[in-house]
């Protein structure tokens, strides 16, 4: 079979299952979006930026486990997908970007809407490539999804000059359908003395704690880490990434830990004498101060990327392997054989952990009746969706209440930007979330800030039927800004709070969207549940909320894990806090 | 410390960008980098010589081996290896003194003068980059025009092999 270049690239996104494509045309990519336009298989999303499609393919790809794939033009278009592109990076999400670039001809020469996509993109993806031959297109397709969703997953650009899918030139067409590069072989497997040692230092374990990540997201392991965790009957805790994983409900999940985490979950952290860390990478709003980080603990840690692995604490076990693949091995062991744990010890350890619990970290003033809690609006939010929803989120305090009050039963549903922290994030992100799943209920927890970072698709949405429930809690503050502002610069409030905010509910009916603005506490949840019963409209909550409250426990930049800022509304206040040293 | 790393990499274009991104992208201490394609033309041999702490070093070659042109990676400086490195050095040699003094430092040092001209000599020496060093020091006398080292290459002593 001979096809174009350009037929080609849409033949390949055919053959890797590509259900939707996320972009915006431009010079460079008209060849490719003139194939696109012969075709049906693959849809494509007409966003109104290109961040938005970069984002948006990140979501779907969040939701779904499926790579995102997007497609750009050269120059700005290959530019603005940047912003997305690293954020998908930070959080090891599987993306393929398609940037055209000008004519290999004239490459190099400063053309009109030249850059060095490849160049631009190098330090924030898996890897890139620039095809300069048409032959070598399905090839270079083909590598780029299996480097994407393979190993740590992550953000692969394809690079292509215009003249390489020139309609003139046809060429014979077979898409791959294995390929093996001697340059990259992920490890999945772990080392079976490896994971034998790590088992029965678990099980000699007086105060054990479990500390799991994004990896079991990315792997789709959270049915073997609930097995795991029920198998040993410890306490587990996970990152902002891993929420989810575990069932939120559960009587071993501790909640949330690192800057924002729970009281119980970041003291438990300090006073554990073995920690296992699976899919985690030890970020510093996790770890807080190195020097004190888990100060008694022998460390064991699963990643499928070696170079995560005693990056910035050093660990006793390392397991290199898929978490899916090495937590079967050790459910394995610890379901064979009559394996025991230190059942008196473990029972005292509770003891201690409920005693933490009795703090009581998340309690706020509930009963206030003359201004709308951030936090009662999410807990609202989690009733009338049943906690079942799919949850995006923008970057700042509405994102910490979000995972720390939403209360996630199920892996996939939580859907954040937290290694980059992209403002402008979750907006674009809830509509590949939505595209993905149209029956399900979506909705984007975001700020009056974040919002306006990606308004235009709310254009997007209207013209894809996408029925988003966009809940602003407008605190009128780049609020997390200003709560460091508050506690660090003597409440110098330096450029974070916003005037002249659009009107939200005229904005949304301007982009023929419903608008609900919520001022009193008494119509708070009158008011979403009239929002989550407009099943097929996008619904734009702006709902006003206190422009001081804080987002509490906090753990101050460098500090350690038993120094933690709480609210003044929890049992025993006490801050900063120092038990246990 | 000082480690020699040796790495096969697939001989593409953006190869070596990608490399060299990373010290400068990670804040890495690189005090050499030679390349150069190797007998299979697929593959070229980067050897680099960085600064760190095991630690450091330890990332240095993780995220190296995490490249995905990177096709295989050795630390020599982890066991008995062979560093060279070549430098050519412009000297002003005008008088008798100094040319006498210069090719008698030279032929200490086992190198060679390989150009000549009334007022100048150049000279070729191999060596480890520490006996390189001490040359340059061993000339401090003289007037040193220019100053061109290779950089640094290695290989495994004995049966050891950077190979695929
Ligand atoms: C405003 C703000 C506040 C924040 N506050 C907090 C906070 O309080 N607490 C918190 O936890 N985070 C917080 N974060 C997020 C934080 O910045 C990091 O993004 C997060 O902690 C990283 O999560 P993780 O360790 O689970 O790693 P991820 O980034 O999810 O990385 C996953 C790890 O798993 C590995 N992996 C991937 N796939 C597999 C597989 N199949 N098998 C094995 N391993 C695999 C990867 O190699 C990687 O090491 C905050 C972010 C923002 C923006
Ligand atoms: C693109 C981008 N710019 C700046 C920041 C820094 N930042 C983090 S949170 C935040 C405030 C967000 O304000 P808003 O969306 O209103 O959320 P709030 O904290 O008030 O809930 C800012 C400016 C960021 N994370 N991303
Ligand atoms: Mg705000």
């Amino acid at each position: 079979m001979e096809l174009t270049g350009a037929e080609i690239v849409t033949r390949c996104l055919q053959k890797e299952g590509v259900e939707y494509i996320f972009g915006y045309p431009g010079g460079a990519v008209l060849h490719i979006y003139d194939a696109l336009f012969q075709q049906d298989a693959v849809k494509h999303i007409l966003v109104r930026h290109e961040q938005a499609a970069t984002h948006a393919a990140d979501g779907y790809a969040r939701a779904t486990g499926k790579p995102g794939v997007v497609l750009v033009t050269s120059g700005p278009g290959a530019t603005n997908a940047v912003t997305g592109i690293a954020t998908a990076y930070m959080d090891s999400i599987p993306m393929v970007v398609i940037t055209g670039q000008v004519p290999s001809t004239v490459i190099g020469s400063d053309a009109f809407q030249e850059v060095d996509a490849v160049g631009i993109t190098r330090p924030c993806v898996k890897h890139n490539f620039l095809v300069k031959d048409v032959n070598k297109i399905a090839e270079t397709m083909k590598k780029a999804f299996y480097v994407a969703t393979t190993g740590r997953p992550g953000p692969v650009v394809v690079d292509i000059p215009k003249d390489i899918t020139d309609p003139a030139i046809k060429v014979p067409y077979s898409y791959p359908d294995k390929i093996t590069m001697r340059s990259y072989q992920p490890t999945v497997k772990g080392h079976s003395g490896q994971i034998k040692r790590a088992v029965e230092l678990l099980l000699k374990a007086k105060k054990p704690m479990i500390y799991s990540g994004g990896g079991v997201v990315l792997g789709n392991a959270s049915e073997e880490l609930r097995s795991f965790v029920r198998n040993l009957g410890y306490p587990i805790t996970t990152t902002l990434m891993g929420l989810g994983s575990y069932p939120a409900s559960d009587e071993q999940f501790m909640g949330m830990l690192g800057m924002h985490g729970t009281y119980e979950a970041n003291m438990a952290m300090h006073a554990c004498d073995v920690l296992i860390a699976i899919g985690a990478r030890f970020d510093d709003r996790v770890t807080g101060k190195i020097a004190e980080f888990c100060p008694d603990a022998q460390i064991i840690h699963i990643d499928i990327d070696p170079s995560s692995i005693s990056k910035t604490i050093t660990v006793d076990i390392p397991i290199v392997g898929d978490v899916a693949t090495v937590l079967q091995e050790m459910n394995h062991i610890l379901t064979t054989g009559n394996k025991q744990t230190k059942k008196k010890d473990i029972e005292a350890w509770w003891k201690i952990i409920n005693g933490w619990r009795a703090k009581k970290c998340m309690t706020y003033d509930r009963n206030n009746t003359e201004v709308i809690k951030p936090q009662a609006a999410i807990e609202i939010v989690h009733e009338i969706t049943k906690g079942d929803a799919y949850v995006t989120s923008d970057v700042g305090q509405h994102q910490m209440w979000a995972a720390q009050y939403y209360g996630f039963e199920k892996p996939n549903r939580w859907i954040n930007s937290g290694g980059l922290g992209t403002m402008g994030f979750g907006l674009p992100a809830a509509m590949g979330v939505q595209l993905a799943y149209p029956d399900e209920t979506v909705v984007c927890i975001t700020g009056e800030g974040s919002i306006q970072m990606c308004i235009q698709e709310l254009s997007t949405c209207l013209q894809y039927g996408l029925p988003i429930k966009i809940i602003a809690l407008n605190n009128r503050y780049l609020g997390m800004v200003r709560q460091w502002q508050e506690f660090f610069y003597k409440e110098r409030y330096s450029h974070s709070y916003m005037e002249s905010l659009p009107d939200f509910v005229k904005l949304a009916e301007a982009y023929g969207h419903v608008g609900i603005r919520i001022e009193d506490p008494a119509d708070l949840r009158s008011g979403l549940e009239k929002a989550f019963a407009m099943k097929d409209r996008l619904v734009f909550v702006d709902i006003v909320t206190d422009q001081m409250e804080n987002v509490y426990p906090m753990i101050a930049n460098g500090k350690a894990h038993n120094e933690m800022h709480l609210s003044p509304h929890c049992e025993l206040p006490q801050s900063p806090e120092r038990e246990l040293s | 410390m000082r480690h020699i790393i040796a790495i096969l990499i697939e001989n593409e274009a953006g190869a070596l960008s990608r490399v060299v991104g990373l010290f400068s992208a990670r804040a890495y201490n690189i005090e050499s980098l030679t390349v150069a394609p190797t007998e299979d033309p697929s593959l070229s041999r980067i050897t680099i010589v960085a600064i760190g702490t095991d630690r450091i070093i330890e990332q240095i070659t993780k995220q190296l081996n995490k490249l995905i042109d990177v096709v295989k990676l050795l630390d020599l400086s982890e066991g008995p290896h062979i560093e060279r490195e070549m430098v050519l050095i412009k000297v002003k040699a005008a008088t008798m003194d100094q040319r006498e003094d210069i090719k008698r430092l030279a032929d200490i040092f086992r190198g060679h003068i390989i150009d000549v001209t009334t007022s100048t000599y150049t000279i070729e020496l191999t060596g480890s980059g520490r006996k390189v060093d001490s040359f340059i020091e061993a000339l401090a006398e003289h007037k040193i025009l220019e100053t061109v080292r290779s950089g640094v290459s290695g290989i495994a002593r004995g049966d050891k092999i950077l190979h695929i």
